[in-house]
């Protein structure tokens, strides 16, 4: 191995103009990569990871600019070097993968000469360019690569793109590769096969990889360093090991402990947060740039930036408290949560929502696709439902069906609080309509911003609670303080929040009639880990408050066991297994659940065995016959009851008590299994 | 087509006048006028004029001129001929100049190119066309003398290159009309295009910059100019007829004028007939065109 990194930033400063006005986006980051070795960026949004993975490929933005320092590729100054040496690095010796893959592809061209463009562009006929992309895509296990290849981007799916994209990154053996969280969006089980396939590769290959992920249980699971990024800086960096057992800057500390982790529940345990919000944008320090939410702050912190102390071999972070800060007070936000006129509800463990039934198909090109598939379910009041499994699961349709949002087929039955629901929202009257509501994923998309954020919760306040004006615009200051959104913000708009703010704001609406259930669906995807924690505490809060119920829908599934009471597994429009939270997390479990739950990383570094599911999710307009998992089950081959799962469609059975599955092997069968 | 039949055959029928009268003069006896009227069938009932003139319309006959006695389509057939000559010409100059100025825009935004392309072609945009037509005819034929006035050569058995030479003044006025549109839409789409995240794909494969736009940009960009060209082609027909009557070509605007101003129904009809079976026809090759290039529509049209 040659001493040479093969990456190395040096003192790097970036500045975006913004508007005229130079920010800095990195300030002054410092780290090297040597050959073969995986090196980790986290930190959340908006503190420059991407910015440092796109300066690595000396890609930047038209507003931004390297304003000092050196990026060193195998030695060379990448800042001094001409567009030409640059793109024939790009040729041959570095290359890149990130979020969003589909984009990634140009959607006019085949797959096949997307991929061979790679070798022509190193001087290689067209027919053995074609070749040579057949090879890579079999390299990233394509099983059907001359189909792949005369597909369109459009045509694939999320992982499939994903593995494209990294075939042609790899297609050179470049010397470096750069990943800017390349499985975010992709289902837990995509995600799990992608990073298998990129440490596989990596292997074979000795590639060295700058790994960018907001995700620390990945980067856990990938990385052998791992750099801290905060604001710009570089506040803490050492091997993976030392990182997450002994974190010794605060933020570091702060961001292991918001994240729920294994075991944790709403009931025993409140989540972590970092107080304050990340600085904005080209903010000015002169001091450490982490005073602002650091409760260890001191006068010196805010004086002068604390040098990079030494913590260990290999191990530096830039705090004057290092020694201190695994010790450091709890940061948990203060409980202030007031609502609701204290409405009398029953007592927790009363049955609030019965779902029986529950069906819903559409008809698409002459056929019927059974999106939901007789699904029956319950929610107590005061309790919290979490519904996992991957997308196209049927997740988010039931979510509309129950709501009314979507009308449900001939034999659903929605009953809410003893009152049997009519199917569609438009049937159903103010009180009904009231009692259940929504929070989305993305609060941009669902907040008007034309409007106040006073405006916004007391139009729903009037329309649910047939307040007038003055009344309702009293009614959603309370609600929104109540929900920690500052009276001086209330005329703002949602455009000027933060994503943590516009969620609250979301929440207070969906509030402001006095629900008995809200449905929560992906409520915290969007937003970082800090800020997902206050959310969280939020509707814990709220829920022990007012005794509400939660259905809540989230492809985390540390999010989902948190927060949890029971959980219901879905895979293809039917419930797999359903029963109280720590049955379902367990075990012993369905195999679907089970494979699952075995392909998150988890950031405790306890290593799983990863139980694959083979192919993919198949179509719902043409289920596989029998039980719909067959094709994929872990657990059907050796299990004895091949013969029923491939004919039969199993039944969902009470297999202890509270505790159901839709499974044929015996249940002592899949203990034993599982245990072993 | 058949809405487009129905109101412009009640449209034609609303413009004032008797046009019996009109066509046999003063002199004319109530005997001479009767037996226009019934020649040409305008004495039977408005819907059963309708419906003889649709039927003929079907079987191709385009009814007969009042003005000049003889077949409609004999008076339309030529001046067809003349008017797609300079349309095709106009859409040859118009089309890929457009496109162009688009791409450099978008290329060099936020530049100096950019700036007069986009402002100079839309404020050219807003002048029109016979204006255009008039102040190209007083700068480059009265005054430069470098291209003839009228947009048809008069003298002789005409040379192909003196054909031209006679168009391109009228075309140069449509162009002036037409660029700032095309050339809008061209920019804006290239600009998406220039920011996609396939883009960046091409540029970190390690593609030149102009390689890059060359592969990755420009088919994706001119997807949405193609909507846009076809939806201009109404206003080129539109353009044509006024640019036709300054130059003084003999083409369909000119035709349609004297049948408006003559009252002439069949002719009129049915050369505005003639103009939305052309318009409709471009909107079709044009989302053919667009379904072509565009592979997520072809597979839906396939499955």
């Amino acid at each position: 191995m040659s001493t040479t990194p093969s990456l190395e930033l040096r003192n790097l400063q970036v500045q975006y103009a913004v508007r005229g006005i130079k920010k800095d986006v990195l300030r002054g980051v410092s780290f090297s990569i040597a050959p073969g070795e995986a090196y980790g960026l986290v930190g959340e949004s908006g503190c420059g990871k991407s910015t440092a993975a796109f300066a690595a490929m000396r890609y930047l933005p038209r507003n931004g600019k390297i304003s000092g320092g050196q990026i060193l590729f195998e030695g060379n100054d990448m800042t001094a070097m001409s567009a030409d040496e640059v793109s024939n690095l790009r040729k041959s010796a570095i290359s890149m993968v990130y979020q969003n893959p589909i984009a990634a592809l140009n959607p006019t061209v085949r797959i096949g000469d997307q991929v061979a463009e790679v070798f022509e562009l190193l001087g290689e006929s067209e027919s053995d360019a074609m070749k040579h992309a057949a090879e890579a895509l079999a390299r990233v296990q394509i099983a059907d690569v001359d189909s792949v290849m005369r597909r369109y981007p459009h045509q694939l799916s999320g992982g499939m793109a994903q593995r494209v994209v990294i075939a042609m990154a790899l297609a050179t053996n470049p010397r470096l590769l750069v990943m800017d969280e390349p499985t975010t969006g992709l289902d837990a089980t995509v995600e799990a096969e992608v990073l298998d396939l990129v440490r596989d590769l990596r292997r074979e290959t000795g590639t060295a990889v700058l790994f960018i992920s907001h995700n620390l249980g990945v980067i856990r699971h990938m990385c052998d360093r791992v750099g801290v990024l905060y604001a710009g800086s570089l506040v803490e960096q050492g091997t993976t090991e030392e990182i997450f057992n002994n974190p010794s800057h605060p933020y570091t500390v702060g961001l292991l402990r918001c994240i729920p982790r294994g075991g944790l529940h709403k009931n025993t345990d409140r989540l972590d947060t970092i107080l304050g919000t990340p600085p904005a944008l080209g903010a000015k320090f002169d001091g450490c740039v982490f005073v602002d939410r650091c409760v260890l702050v001191e006068d010196r912190c805010r004086a002068s930036m604390p040098e990079p102390a030494q913590v260990g071999p290999q191990h530096m972070a830039r705090c004057f408290h290092h020694d201190k800060a695994q010790s450091m007070p709890r940061a948990i936000d203060a409980v202030q949560v007031s609502v609701s006129a204290p409405a009398s509800r029953p007592t927790t463990g009363t049955r609030l929502l019965d779902i029986d039934h529950l069906s819903k198909a559409f008809t698409q090109e002459g056929r019927t696709v059974r999106v939901v598939n007789d699904v029956s379910l319950s929610v107590g009041v005061g309790e919290t439902l979490g519904l996992v499994g991957e997308s196209g699961a049927g997740k988010t349709t039931i979510a509309k069906l129950i709501l009314g949002l979507t009308g449900s087929d001939n034999g659903s039955n929605v009953v809410l609080d003893g009152k049997t629901l009519a199917a569609t929202l438009s049937k159903r009257d103010v009180a009904d309509v009231g009692a259940m509501q929504i929070v989305f994923q993305n609060p941009d998309q669902a907040l008007n911003r034309r409007h106040s954020v006073t405006r916004i919760v007391s139009r729903a306040v009037q329309k649910l609670r047939g307040f007038n004006s003055n009344e309702s615009d009293d009614r959603a200051h309370e609600l929104l303080s109540g929900m920690r959104v500052e009276a001086s913000l209330h005329s703002a708009r949602p455009t000027q929040l933060s994503g943590g703010l516009k969620q609250r704001v979301a929440i207070s609406r969906a509030f402001a009639g006095s629900p008995q259930l809200v449905v929560c669906d992906e409520p915290t995807s969007a937003l970082d880990v800090s800020v997902q924690a206050t959310i969280l505490n939020l509707l814990v809060d709220l829920q022990k408050q007012d005794g509400t119920s939660f259905i809540f829908i989230s492809h985390d599934l540390g999010v989902v066991r948190y927060i949890s009471d029971k959980i219901a597994v879905l895979y293809l429009g039917r419930v797999v297994e359903f029963g109280d939270s720590n049955q379902v997390f367990g075990g012993p479990h369905h195999p679907y659940t089970e494979a699952l739950l075995s392909s998150v990383p988890n950031i405790d570094g306890s290593v799983r065995k990863r139980i694959p599911l083979a192919g993919t999710v198949p179509s719902p307009s043409n289920p596989p016959s029998g039980c719909v998992l067959n094709p994929r089950c872990p657990r059907m081959a050796g299990s004895g009851v091949e013969g029923l799962c491939t004919t039969v469609e199993p039944e969902l059975k009470e297999v202890e008590p509270g505790h159901f599955m839709r499974c044929h092997i015996p249940f002592d069968q899949l203990r034993a299994t599982q245990q072993s | 087509m058949f809405i487009v039949a129905t109101i412009v055959f009640f449209l034609t029928r609303i413009l004032p006048g008797n046009v019996a009268r009109r066509y046999l003069g003063r002199s004319a006896t109530e005997e001479d006028l009767v037996n226009f009227n019934t020649k040409f069938g305008l004495d039977k009932p408005l819907l059963t004029q309708f419906y003889s003139w649709l039927r003929d319309l079907l079987t191709g006959d385009l009814g007969t001129s009042m003005a000049f006695n003889k077949p409609a389509s004999e008076l339309l057939l030529p001046a067809i001929g003349y008017s797609s000559r300079l349309a095709l010409m106009s859409f040859l100059i118009i089309v890929p100049l457009s496109i162009a100025g688009g791409i450099i825009a978008a290329m060099y935004r936020g530049k100096l190119v950019d700036r007069i392309l986009t402002v100079g072609g839309l404020s050219a945009a807003v002048i029109p066309e016979f204006v255009w037509a008039v102040t190209l005819i007083l700068v480059f034929g009265v005054t430069l003398e470098v291209l003839p006035v009228t947009a048809f050569p008069t003298r002789g058995n005409p040379s192909f290159f003196s054909q031209i030479e006679h168009l391109i003044l009228p075309s140069t006025a449509l162009l002036l009309v037409l660029f700032g549109y095309i050339a809008r839409i061209t920019r804006a789409s290239v600009i998406e295009a220039l920011e996609s995240d396939y883009m960046r794909t091409a540029v970190l494969k390690g593609l030149s910059r102009r390689r890059a736009v060359v592969t990755h940009v420009l088919r994706n960009a001119l997807l949405p100019s193609i909507a846009v060209i076809a939806s201009q082609v109404p206003y080129l027909v539109g353009g044509l007829v006024a640019v036709e009557i300054v130059f003084n070509y003999p083409g369909f605007g000119t035709i349609l004028r004297d049948a408006v101003g003559g009252r002439d129904y069949a002719v009129l009809q049915s050369g505005v007939m003639l103009t939305s079976l052309v318009i409709v026809l471009f909107q079709l090759a044009a989302d053919i065109l667009f379904a072509v290039l565009n592979p997520r529509i072809r597979s839906r049209i396939s499955e």
